[in-house]
């Protein structure tokens, strides 16, 4: 509530998301989308604009994006078409941008996900198909005031969705929120590599406050520049802090474009809605109107993977795991794949999961991989877990062994013999050991028998030391209770 | 007959038989060139190095019995809107005055294919926007027929160069009119096809939904030919259509009888000049003496065709030459900042009336106006397209003039645009509604002045017009429409 005028505000936020969809090749020509190749190598008289070449649309983009509107909940267009956004700038070759203007591809979706333990649900306006711009790079801060600027058309013509939420947004957390679950939602649906860093993923938002209990809209902040899902938070914050300060001194909002700056923290004003673009839409000559039908959708809807809520769910259900694990384990379709096929091989859910969320995920975070990228197999895990299970080996010498199956993807049995991990459970072998042992602390022996049984586990401690971590502790805190305490 | 006055399917036998090769005709039709061209201007770039190096690969292929295409060896000349690996294409524009192409338009390769050399590319209003040949960035053309009087345009190189000897066929561009209104003044056959015959891929772009390729030949005859070679599917155009593209030569049948001629009842209605109404109406006659059956049609919708089209070419046509920015190719004119090397580019780089159309259809697609101006003017476009669908189920052709009057004078209408616009006025309907038709010469005007005959077609009934133009050209210009009307007349090159 303010302070100065005792109006309670309401935080409104909409999202204006671009994913670039993970086609082989862009989406009116055959030049290839990779990242990172030698600038201006892949690009063609098509995707540069040259005089005369015309956009034919790639077929495999279209379904890319029927997919993310699936995966969204929205209606999909029988009868869509594409338009001309124009405006002029040096990395847009054809001074306009193939987009979709009043019939977008897909309409009126919605997306659910959890926040604070509870369920909230986002509608989705849109999503539609257009094309990317080529990529800038300023010797300076801008295109203005630059000594200099090069363009890498190769990004020109990689096809991209932009998908717009309706306004239903409550707080600049909840938007994060919302858009780590969407980005999750398309990665599942596998039509986009989603990475915000590589820009294959970028947000705008429209933020604006009134008063608690309307219904009406105020004039709204375009926040642009925002490269991280952090940055998104932040600069939320920091616009609905703006705002309210303008409404608490009794000042009024126009609707304006700002530009996030992250160094500093603050948005600046780009533009006003006076200098706004006319992007002068037309529908474009050179592509002929594009008609889905149902066979196609079906078709596409049954391609469609399980997704991350489903799976989630799934996951505590079938596997009786808590629903913290389940989150953990669905944050890849590979993690969850990988799960499922060790539990299909080990037949326990609940090891399995320990198992991955503790040593799994943590060399993989230490090595910034995924999965699917290292050599371990779902059956050498469950090998594992069996070697454990047995008490061939204990659990410590296991984190051991994983961490090698992790780095060269050989057998645990096979790391186990040869480095001689086998564990020492043979009370005849483990008994001189502990004998010498209680021998040398005298001390620690005299409290166990005293009934002090926390000091057992420093005599414990020491047998393992003793035998380089193989001796089992089970058999050897037996041997302990039964010479100190007779039992 | 002099070796340049021959059409191409007598050159045809002249090659099959050994009497020519396709290297002497070049060289004399380069000679030719040479000749004219100072005057007539028909070219902006000759390319006889490649021409001759065509010729010569054409020679071979011919000795060695693997050259068999009907135009193989006929040279033809292109329209600088059509891109060419690496031979320069202007547009008739500053702006892309050196730009040289690093790939050919589909036509192109089809002619290369086919082994036809390519003698240059030819003059034509700046971006194909005018009627005269007048807005070229390198200079007037000028007709063979009275150098003082304009070839017509937006095609008027290439029509010129077929007219004058300067090329067997030439190929062209018609976005309201730009082929048929030329081969009127200049006297020869054009033929614009219906849109989506022939790809588009490598036409430099005026209006999308309008442009369309064409011949320009000498004859009916020639006119086939040539759309066997174009026309056809295009996986690179997605609006060329994928319909099997029949042998336009089998519609070559002089057969009157039957033949259902509807006249364009709303155009005769309209003023042209006397001489032009009594060329149609002897050729009308000649056809109904002949078997033909006329029957008056009436298309009211296309009076308003001259406003829809200077809404949507202009807005079509505003945003197609964006691109011509500076930064990538053609003209850069340094500036401050970029912002002002883009005004400065386009500034200098475009003539003015490639301007006003930038400026009318940047105005047109303005926010608040796109309702009231190309919206309603595309709702216009489908009710004329529905009138002549209509029109079609009673008759195979209808017959209208090409334009009102014969070829003006240089300089004429340059100062009064709107007089220019209405020089266009029969020929815009047919692009509106993506239809194919025809010029051809029927008669000459008092200052002898050649005057064209349109023959329009239903879409994709390319044969039907050409079945009627050949029937026609058998009954009254039986040595080829395009050069029989001259009566032994040489082209004139003194500039009045």
């Amino acid at each position: 509530m303010s302070v100065k005028t005792g109006v309670e505000y309401e935080v409104v936020i909409g999202l204006e998301i671009h994913a670039e969809l993970s086609t082989d090749s862009k989406v009116f020509c055959g030049c290839s989308t990779a990242f990172g190749a030698v600038p201006n190598s892949q690009v063609c008289p098509v995707c540069l604009g040259l005089p005369g070449s015309l956009p034919v649309l790639n077929r495999t983009a279209v379904e890319y994006a029927i997919k993310a509107g699936l995966a969204l909940n929205c209606e999909i267009a029988r009868y869509s078409k594409f338009d001309r956004k124009q405006y002029f700038y040096p990395d847009l070759p054809k001074a306009y941008q193939i987009s979709q203007y009043d019939l977008p591809l897909c309409r009126n979706g919605w997306v659910e996900f959890e926040m604070e333990g509870e369920v909230r649900r986002v509608r989705i306006n849109r999503v539609h198909l257009e094309e990317e711009a080529g990529k800038s790079v300023h010797s300076g801060e801008r295109l203005l005031g630059s000594d200099y600027s090069l363009i890498d058309y190769n990004r020109g013509g990689i096809p991209l969705i932009e998908i717009v939420t309706e306004p239903d947004l409550r707080s600049p957390e909840e938007a994060r929120v919302f858009l780590e679950h969407l980005r999750q939602i398309l990665f599942f649906t596998g039509v986009s590599d989603v990475k915000m860093e590589e820009g294959s993923l970028r947000c705008d938002a429209n933020i604006s406050l009134r008063p608690k209990g309307s219904s009406k809209f105020s004039a709204k902040t375009e926040v642009k520049n925002l490269n991280s899902f952090r940055s998104v938070q932040r600069a939320l914050e920091y616009e609905a802090e703006r705002q309210r300060d303008v409404l608490d001194e009794g000042g009024t909002l126009h609707q304006e474009t700002r530009h996030w700056d992250e160094n500093r923290g603050v948005t600046v004003a780009m533009r006003s809605k006076e200098e706004a673009h006319d992007y002068r839409y037309f529908p474009e000559p050179d592509l002929v109107p594009l008609v889905v039908d149902d066979a196609w959708i079906e078709r596409l809807r049954a391609e469609l993977p399980e997704l991350p809520r489903a799976k989630q769910a799934r996951f505590v259900e079938q596997y009786g795991l808590p629903r913290y694990d389940a989150e953990v384990l669905t944050a890849t379709p590979a993690l969850a794949d990988f799960f499922e096929a060790c539990v299909a091989e080990y037949g326990q859910a609940k090891p399995v999961s320990n198992w991955m969320m503790g040593e799994l995920l943590r060399l993989l975070k230490a090595d910034g991989k995924g999965v699917e990228q290292v050599p371990v197999a779902p059956k050498a895990v469950a090998d594992l877990l069996r070697l454990i299970d047995q008490g061939t080996i204990n659990a410590n010498v296991g984190k051991e062994v994983f961490e090698e199956m992790f780095r060269t993807g050989k057998e645990p049995g096979a790391i186990v013999k040869e480095r001689g991990l086998e564990q020492i459970s043979d009370e005849g072998a483990l008994a001189s050991i502990v004998d010498q042992v209680i021998a040398a602390n005298p001390d620690a022996a005299e409290t166990v028998r005293s009934g002090e049984m926390k000091a057992i586990g420093f005599l414990v401690g020491q047998v393992m030391k003793q035998t380089g971590g193989k001796a089992n502790p089970k058999v050897v805190q037996g041997l302990l209770r039964e010479r100190l305490l007779g039992s | 007959m002099a070796l340049h006055d021959l059409t191409a399917h007598e050159l045809r036998q002249q090659l099959d038989s050994g009497e020519l090769s396709s290297q002497e005709l070049t060289k004399a039709l380069l000679e030719r060139i040479e000749e004219l061209n100072g005057t007539l201007n028909a070219y902006i770039t000759v390319t006889a190095e490649q021409a001759l190096e065509q010729a010569r690969a054409y020679d071979e292929a011919r000795a060695r019995g693997e050259a068999t295409a009907p135009l193989g060896g006929i040279p033809v000349a292109l329209k600088d809107n059509l891109v060419t690996r690496g031979v320069r294409t202007t547009a008739a524009s500053r702006i892309l005055e050196n730009w040289v192409p690093p790939y050919d338009a589909t036509v192109v390769e089809r002619l290369k294919a086919a082994g036809a050399p390519s003698l240059g590319k030819t003059n034509m209003d700046e971006f194909a926007m005018g009627g005269s040949t007048e807005t070229s960035a390198f200079g007037v053309a000028r007709n063979p027929w009275d150098p003082g009087r304009v070839p017509g345009g937006s095609s008027g190189g290439s029509a010129i160069a077929v007219a004058a000897g300067m090329a067997v066929w030439s190929l062209g561009s018609d976005t309201g009119g730009s082929i048929r209104q030329p081969a009127a003044y200049c006297g020869i056959v054009g033929m614009k096809p219906t849109y989506g015959r022939v790809s588009r891929y490598g036409l430099i772009a005026f209006a999308s939904s309008l442009d369309q390729i064409g011949p320009l030949t000498r004859d009916v005859t020639d006119c086939a030919l040539a759309l066997n070679l174009i026309c056809g599917f295009d996986p690179r155009d997605s609006t060329s259509v994928s319909l099997e593209v029949p042998d336009f030569t089998k519609a070559l049948v002089a057969e009157p009888k039957g033949l259902r001629v509807g006249i364009h009842k709303d155009y005769f209605d309209q003023p042209m000049d006397a001489d032009v109404r009594a060329a149609l109406e002897r050729a009308l006659k000649v056809l109904e003496d002949n078997g033909a059956v006329l029957k008056e049609v009436s298309l009211p919708s296309t009076r308003y065709a001259i406003h829809v089209y200077y809404l949507i070419a202009p807005a079509e046509a505003s945003s197609n030459l964006a691109r011509f920015d500076g930064v990538r190719y053609g003209l850069r004119v340094p500036g401050a900042d970029v912002p002002r090397m883009m005004e400065e580019t386009r500034s200098r780089g475009f003539g003015a009336e490639v301007k006003r159309r930038i400026i009318l259809g940047t105005y047109v697609l303005s926010a608040g106006h796109y309702d009231a101006y190309y919206k309603k003017a595309s709702q216009v476009r489908t009710l004329m397209r529905q009138e002549f669908e209509r029109a079609f189920a009673d008759v195979d052709v209808l017959v209208a003039p090409t334009t009102a009057s014969t070829a003006f004078r240089l300089g004429e209408k340059t100062e009064n645009p709107l007089e220019m616009y209405m020089t266009d006025y029969f020929t815009i309907p047919v692009n509106l509604a993506g239809l194919p038709a025809l010029s051809m010469p029927c008669g000459v005007d008092k200052d002898g002045m050649p005057i064209g005959l349109q023959i329009i077609g239903p879409p994709f009934g390319e044969d039907k017009v050409l079945k009627a133009a050949y029937t026609y050209e058998q009954l009254a210009w039986p040595t080829g429409a395009g050069r029989h009307w001259r009566a032994g007349r040489e082209v004139a090159v003194d500039v009045r």
